[in-house]
């Protein structure tokens, strides 16, 4: 096809999205408006599993089946980085230099690493009561733990930071989810339905099912970001690219500023 | 009074996001990244989504810019003394 043709192709393709969006964002409800055909029934049916977020009441309740895909999709993408950072033939392991940090990082490190943390567990606890939940948490859980690298250096996190419970964490976390689904289906109902007792309204243990779907995707999400950041800590600061070849490829050539 | 901060964080998010287009530096470019990730988080806030926001919050203005940053660092393979200042944000 030429240059031409394609451009041809693109226009009127482009044109005909065009027209469908601009229909379709004209059937949307007002900006800002208080009700939302979608948002009032997600609200009620998340009353009625007495989950208080209505947000993990959607998530782990009514369409946990999707969240149970989006947590597979961060298992495989840890999954695919581990594989592709592993250390490789030939590259070697150097321990990690001591870093000198500044005593004013050093100290608000060493203040916020377990405010940081506690903020972490509290929003995945509180998951299906307030705004927030597992992969929030998670994610808090996980960058809090960094702060030692921050605040101190490499080693420092290495020490607190054995890798192994991490990665069986993350594997348990997503496991745990499936689990629980198969566990709905043995107990004679749909695969993930919320099967638990309730509970009541506003407190930790209310929501049924929600309360460990969240707490497994709360789990898998931090020893998944911990492994992943892992990996690119381990290649970035220890691994060594074998001599006569530092690693860089040609993207070496571009960058510029190799050791060699 | 939402309004206006809506707006705000909308002109905020338009600035940081073409500013990390056009910066063709990786490591500044994380750096900016970061600063978007902060302006979405805003964003998400005053629209009344704080879930989405403490999400955008941790993985984009934290996570996405620190493995930017490690992978900048291990592919020009220098002592890293840049990127470890970058990450102290």
């Amino acid at each position: 096809m030429t240059r031409r043709g394609r451009l041809v192709l693109f226009l009127a393709a482009a044109a005909v999205v065009a027209v469908l969006l601009v229909a379709a964002f004209l059937g949307l409800p007002q900006f800002g408006g208080s009700h939302h055909p979608y948002g009032d029934r997600a609200v009620r049916a998340a009353f009625a599993h007495h989950t208080a977020n209505a947000v993990a009441a959607v998530n782990f309740d009514q369409r946990a089946f999707d969240t149970l895909g989006e947590e597979s999709i961060l298992f495989a993408a840890v999954l695919g980085a581990m594989v592709l950072l592993r250390q490789t033939t030939g590259e070697r392991r150097r321990p990690p230099r001591r870093a000198r940090v500044s005593p004013p990082i050093r100290r608000l490190g060493m203040v916020m690493l377990p405010v940081a943390l506690l903020v972490g567990l509290y929003v995945v606890a509180h998951g299906q009561i307030t705004p927030g939940g597992g992969f929030q948490g998670g994610v808090v859980v996980a960058t809090a733990l960094h702060l030692l690298y921050v605040a101190a250096d490499y080693g420092a996190l290495e020490r607190i930071r054995p890798l192994s419970p991490y990665e069986i964490g993350d594997a348990a976390g997503e496991a745990a989810y499936v689990v629980t689904g198969i566990s709905t289906v043995l107990a004679g109902s749909a695969f993930l339905t919320n099967v638990l007792p309730l509970g009541t309204f506003g407190t930790l243990t209310s929501g049924g099912t929600v309360v460990l779907l969240n707490a497994a995707v709360g789990m898998e999400v931090a020893c998944g970001v911990v492994v992943l950041l892992a990996s690119f800590l381990d290649q970035a600061v220890e691994i060594e690219a074998p001599p006569g070849n530092n690693g860089a490829g040609p993207a070496e050539a571009a960058g510029g500023g190799g050791n060699a | 009074m939402t309004d206006a901060l809506i707006v705000v964080a909308l002109l905020l998010v338009a600035v940081t996001a073409t500013a990390a287009v056009l910066n063709r530096e990786p490591l500044r470019q994380a750096l900016v990244l970061s600063f978007l990730g902060l302006a979405l988080a805003l964003l998400f806030a005053f629209v009344q989504a704080p879930d989405v926001s403490l999400s955008q919050l941790a993985v984009g203005s934290a996570v996405t810019p620190l493995m930017i940053v490690l992978t900048v660092r291990k592919v020009r393979g220098g002592s890293g003394n840049d990127a470890r200042k970058e990450e102290e944000r």
